[in-house]
């Protein structure tokens, strides 16, 4: 996994307070990890932070999966 | 109309984690106010609080992760984790865990707070000025506001029927608990989860009562000293935290599923001061005809009172409210005791008025009544025994307490036996 795969993963669980083994690149921040709609607010906040990334809204609304979010700041590194 | 009992106590105090623990120390004589240590307090002129005790190795703990997952509490003031805490408790206690449409669209909330999450606030204000809009927290605001200690225990409880909240600074924990009443008694519901919840401990707050000249400053190296009510040597009141709730139920609701009965809740008054934002006018009058208006719902004459739980903040308020009190009861001062619980809880704002009518119901209950601590010299001679020192046995039939709070705002409650 790489190291942003790592950061990711380490917000979430600390955010949703999941176990790290629910948090796989396929799985739902809503549907898998128990998150409401604030929840992946703060998500987004979390990884802007960690990154140094500016996720505008439109993205953000597409970033469902823990994969999702992973790809999107892959991107916004490059 | 319909008759209104408690049938459940919870409490978060800074005696400790627990309606029974929190009396048997409160009426052991046991005072919980210390130096503040977990923030700096150095330029503060008031560095003193009564703090609910969290280190485990004492018994009766608070230990939040008990009462809301840690990813939760980190989204909320403590004020709500302590007022979710009680109402856990309350709601144990009462027996009470609504499982049908019915059972639960007829179980309401009505919990209060003063100023509620203050600390929050000020953390958002610094993120704000420091990191940008965009750094706010979906989770400010719900996560603040005063009404979500109603709004998470109906969430956890499913309790679908009325959900209030009450704002009313000192005063709110006993407006809670008698408004709640007044919803079953009209028929709005049949069992209400009362009472307020506070957690003001923290540097802006201190700084801001302190120049309100409302804080004790002059016991900073004898803390438990400071809250010394009716004593000549008071300065002001030592600030406490925690939550204070009853389970509040319709009599023949609680009579046909046979749950414990504290006490009846017979009466219920209210006024207004209209005089000053945090004095109260010096002849009391707001006060007395609070009492005189609870009294009257009650149907009790002031004759019948046997324990008064007095608002007694230790300032100088303390003998405009005992010269309220006086005039109320005239002669019949030589029976009644009257004992202020802050000189051992401190004085817990919004959620004063509930702990304190949880006291006055165990008053009842053990025929005790608790202890005026730090009492040494009355700053004014009166027929009414004060409590000093110690709890005293005695025979306890009917109690009534007293809130006040800034902006002029009183309430009364008045608690009978319940003999079945």
């Amino acid at each position: 996994m790489s190291d942003i795969a790592e950061r990711v993963k380490k917000i979430v669980i600390d955010h949703l307070g999941v176990d790290a083994d629910k948090v796989v690149e396929g799985a739902s921040f809503i549907d898998d990890l128990g998150a409401d709609s604030l929840d992946t607010v703060e998500l987004v906040m979390a990884f802007e932070e960690e990154f140094g990334v500016e996720i505008p809204d439109d993205a953000a609304d597409s970033i469902l999966t823990v994969g999702d979010a992973v790809k999107f700041i892959e991107k916004a590194q490059a | 109309m319909r008759r209104v009992v408690i049938t459940g106590t919870g409490m978060v105090s800074p005696l400790g984690c627990g309606t029974e623990i929190s009396w048997s120390r409160l009426i052991a004589g046991q005072n919980a106010a210390r130096l503040v240590t977990e923030f700096e307090v150095e330029d503060l002129p008031a560095k003193i609080a009564c703090r609910i005790p969290t280190d485990p190795s004492i018994e009766g703990a608070f230990n939040p992760d008990d009462w809301m997952e840690p990813k939760e509490q980190r989204k909320v003031d403590p004020f709500i984790v302590y007022g979710v805490a009680a109402a856990d408790m309350a709601l144990a206690d009462a027996g009470w865990h609504p499982k049908t449409d019915d059972d639960q669209c007829a179980t309401g909330v009505l919990i209060g707070s003063g100023i509620g999450g203050l600390e929050g606030i000020v953390e958002a204000g610094y993120t704000l000025r420091d990191k940008g809009p965009r750094r706010i927290s979906p989770f400010f605001i719900p996560g603040r506001l005063i009404n979500l200690v109603s709004g998470q225990v109906s969430i956890k409880h499913k309790l679908r029927g009325p959900n209030h909240a009450v704002v009313t600074a000192c005063s709110t924990g006993a407006h809670a608990i008698g408004d709640a009443a007044r919803l079953i008694a009209l028929g709005d519901a049949d069992v209400m989860v009362a009472g307020g919840a506070e957690s003001p401990i923290c540097r802006i707050s201190l700084a801001g009562f302190a120049a309100c000249k409302a804080l004790s400053t002059q016991h900073n190296d004898n803390p438990q000293k400071a809250s010394r009510p009716y004593d000549r040597d008071r300065d002001g009141f030592v600030m406490g935290e925690g939550a204070g709730i009853v389970v509040l139920e319709e009599l023949e609701h609680a009579k046909a599923r046979g749950a414990k009965i504290y006490a009846e809740v017979v009466g219920y008054g209210l006024s207004g001061d209209a005089f000053h934002i945090t004095a109260p006018s010096e002849d009391g009058d707001g006060a007395f005809r609070c009492m005189t208006a609870a009294l009257k719902r009650a149907g009790i004459s002031a004759s019948e009172l046997d324990y008064i739980n007095a608002h007694g903040t230790s300032t100088m308020a303390d003998t405009i409210e005992l010269g309220a009190v006086e005039r109320l009861v005239g002669n019949a001062a030589s029976k009644i005791s009257m004992s202020s619980t802050k000189s051992a809880v401190g004085h817990l704002l919004g959620a004063a008025g509930a702990i304190e009518a949880i006291f006055s119901t165990l008053a009842i209950r053990d025929n005790i009544a608790p202890p005026t601590l730090n009492l040494d010299n009355p700053d004014v001679e009166t027929g009414i025994d004060l409590v000093p020192h110690v709890a005293r046995k005695r025979e306890i039939n009917v109690a009534l307490s007293n809130s006040f709070g800034f902006g002029g705002t009183n309430a009364s409650l008045v608690l009978r036996r319940y003999e079945g």
